[in-house]
């Protein structure tokens, strides 16, 4: 039976570093950007007690459910046994704990006390959806981390199928959590419904997938790798499946809201009067986001670089479906007095201002570059990448004829 | 956690004091002062009742008094700005109805805020007062987005003029305290003080579970009602023609 080769990327040459230090100087940008704010107080930021949450937690949130998305290739692989997929499973282990890492990166450094992180783990507050994400995310590496060393390790051939399944699980659980996030706010009306966790986990398929076909297609590039125009359709197809996966719960999210007498107000809010949200909503997320991509995956014979675009265009409509959740969903007023009109000295009843700042969107940028910096020197210190993706009948015996059969091993 | 039970005694101690320099303070106080080294006790669950007909659009006495107590001297940004408690003017568009109304932290029985914080910085005492406790809190605003009230301020720059009683840091979140240092010390919040004296007496502080105080009497007998009861948080404010 034919092995895949695995190559580590070759560190040290004049391309890795320029990368690495592309990568480093905007860490380093985006680490100034705390300081600042956390110098100076949140006041510098866009956020007010209004929006409370703003553009770094739109980043944050984006590669946090991306990173569960990621892991999706090595779980159909794996779990569901598809072959052609079994060699990308270690960059998608890879790629998840590097996302999750960047997007907790971010998440952590807007706290208003980021200082005090070690208190998130010696105070625990059972009852908060908060406080059992800090335990998913830290037990995501682990398992994650385990089911690598299971791929990358032939001894560990046993534990893999176990290990595939138990991160495959912790991931629908993880990104269950995060959107449960929203949906336990039942002050809100733009999040309060259960509607949200499946419409997470949809939004962490798409995602996930784009930023992974992205990678490849940059690696296989960079590193001058072969890569077959098949497995890259076939990505393209798969990533059009979840994201009319993600329009469909987008679909149910509203609908259902609009039968909702008390949720009428915030639906037109977002869908026809929200002015920049309604904008996001219809132009980037459903347009951009989903309805051209999957055009550009589903035209036959769909070209590299219409899977690269369709990819770029599911992130950014996805930063887009984010930000209309996160910061439609808090510009829109609490309803104190139903049916009533009000007015206060503290915005009440008024439709709240957000603007991003430089620093806020770097911050989050930072995010972004941390998790490439990870995947990278990750794939460059372990065998992580496959030497061949391509074609023809040597590359094709390589994709295919995993080591042994993983999947069948007891 | 010996820190915030030390703190407290300090905050009674400071208390304590105020009562001896003031003892105007404790004629109207509608409870005696916690013995030191008590905690707070179930048996109570303290409350507001709050007239609307008598409060006045115009009127910002009970947020006046707040500020200085609580020694909220702000920045001049509206936005960013920590407000404890609030004038809601609301009106009535198919009639025109319009009134005004004090909205501070409600001190949920069933506080969304404490569910959601995840190191338990936001916590409940007791006798019902919401607090936060700024040892722990970790300055991430979950409470802040599960608060139906919009009851709490996110602490955005350094603070000048602080209160012994109400210390505040960049960083985290804070809101009404409904008092709970003078209240420790036999006292009532300052906004009701100064809604009696300089406003138009309409709030009303007192023990809900205690079925002599006038706050409990009016409440069984008087048609009351809570902002939002629906969502069945259980607010301890209670209202009067709202
Ligand atoms: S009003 Fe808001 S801050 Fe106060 S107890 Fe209720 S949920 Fe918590
Ligand atoms: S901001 Fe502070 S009090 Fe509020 S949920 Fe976070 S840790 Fe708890």
């Amino acid at each position: 039976m034919k092995r895949v080769q695995y190559l580590a990327i070759p560190a040290w040459t004049p391309g890795w570093m320029m990368v690495m230090a592309a990568l480093a100087v905007i860490i380093a940008i985006a680490g100034g950007a705390v300081l600042y704010m956390e110098h100076q107080g949140h006041w510098v930021t866009g956020m007010t007690n209004q929006v409370v949450w703003g553009m770094p937690h739109v980043f944050a949130i984006f590669l946090i459910v991306a990173a569960s998305g990621a892991l999706n290739v090595a779980s159909i692989g794996s779990v569901f046994g598809r072959e052609p997929y079994q060699p990308l499973g270690r960059l998608s282990a890879l790629m998840a704990m590097a996302l999750l890492a960047g997007g907790l990166g971010v998440l952590v450094l807007d706290l208003g006390r980021p200082d005090r992180l070690v208190v998130a783990i010696t105070h625990f507050n059972v009852k908060s959806i908060f406080a059992w994400n800090v335990i998913l995310y830290s037990g995501f590496f682990a398992v994650v981390g385990f089911y690598l060393w299971a791929m990358i390790d032939w001894r560990m051939k046993r534990a893999y199928k176990p290990a595939a399944i138990t991160a495959f699980l912790w991931r629908l659980i993880l990104t269950t959590g995060t959107g449960s996030i929203f949906g336990f706010l039942l002050a809100r009306d733009a999040y309060n419904a259960a509607v949200m966790a499946p419409l997470f986990i949809a939004m962490s398929f798409a995602f996930g997938l784009a930023l992974f076909i992205l990678f490849i297609l940059g690696a296989t590039t960079a590193l001058n790798r072969p890569l077959s125009m098949e497995l890259v359709r076939r990505k393209g197809r798969l990533l059009g499946l979840f994201v009319a996966a993600n329009l469909y719960f987008v679909a149910i999210q509203h609908v259902t809201a609009l039968y909702m007498a008390d949720r009428v107000a915030v639906e037109t809010f977002l869908l026809l009067q929200g002015g920049l949200y309604t904008a996001l909503f219809w132009g980037g997320q459903v347009l951009l986001g989903a309805l051209v991509p999957l055009i550009l995956v589903f035209r036959p014979n769909a070209s590299r670089c219409r899977v690269r675009a369709a990819s770029v265009l599911v992130v950014l409509g996805g930063i887009a479906q984010i930000y209309v959740i996160l910061i439609g969903g808090q510009a829109f007023p609490l309803t104190l007095f139903p049916g009533m009109e009000v007015s206060s000295s503290f915005q009440d009843g008024l439709v709240a201002a957000y603007a991003p700042t430089a620093a806020e969107i770097l911050l989050g940028l930072g995010g972004f570059a941390l998790a490439l910096l990870i995947a990278v020197i990750g794939a460059s210190a372990l065998r992580i990448l496959p030497a061949s993706l391509g074609d023809g009948d040597e590359a094709t015996a390589e994709i295919i004829l995993a080591e042994g059969d993983p999947v069948a091993a007891p | 956690m010996s820190q915030p039970t030390s703190r407290r005694d300090l905050l009674k101690a400071a208390a304590i004091g105020a009562v001896a320099i003031a003892p105007g303070l404790t004629l109207i106080a509608p409870a005696a002062a916690r013995p030191l080294g008590t905690g707070a006790s179930a048996a109570n669950r303290w409350g507001l009742l709050i007239d609307t007909s008598k409060c006045d659009a115009g009127c910002t006495a009970c947020v006046d008094a707040c500020k200085t107590e609580m020694g909220l001297t702000g920045h001049d940004r509206p936005l960013t700005d920590s407000q404890y408690i609030r004038k809601v003017d609301v009106t009535d568009p198919a009639s025109g109805h319009r009134h005004s109304l004090p909205v501070m932290c409600q001190h949920c029985a069933k506080p969304p805020c404490v569910d959601v914080c995840p190191t338990g910085a936001s916590m409940k005492r007791a006798d019902g007062i919401v607090l936060v406790d700024r040892h722990i809190c970790i300055g991430c605003r979950y409470c802040m987005m599960a608060c139906p009230y919009k009851a709490r301020s996110f602490i955005h720059e350094d603070q000048s003029g602080q209160k012994p009683d109400n210390p505040r840091g960049k960083g985290c979140v804070e809101s009404c305290t409904l008092c709970a240092h003078r209240i420790d010390a036999g006292g009532q919040p300052a906004c009701v003080e100064s809604c009696a004296k300089d406003g138009r007496a309409a709030m009303l502080f007192g023990d809900l579970n205690d079925p002599n105080s006038e706050i409990s009497r009016r409440v069984s007998t008087e048609a009351t009602s809570r902002i939002r009861a629906d969502l069945g948080v259980e607010p301890a404010i209670r209202y009067q023609g709202i």
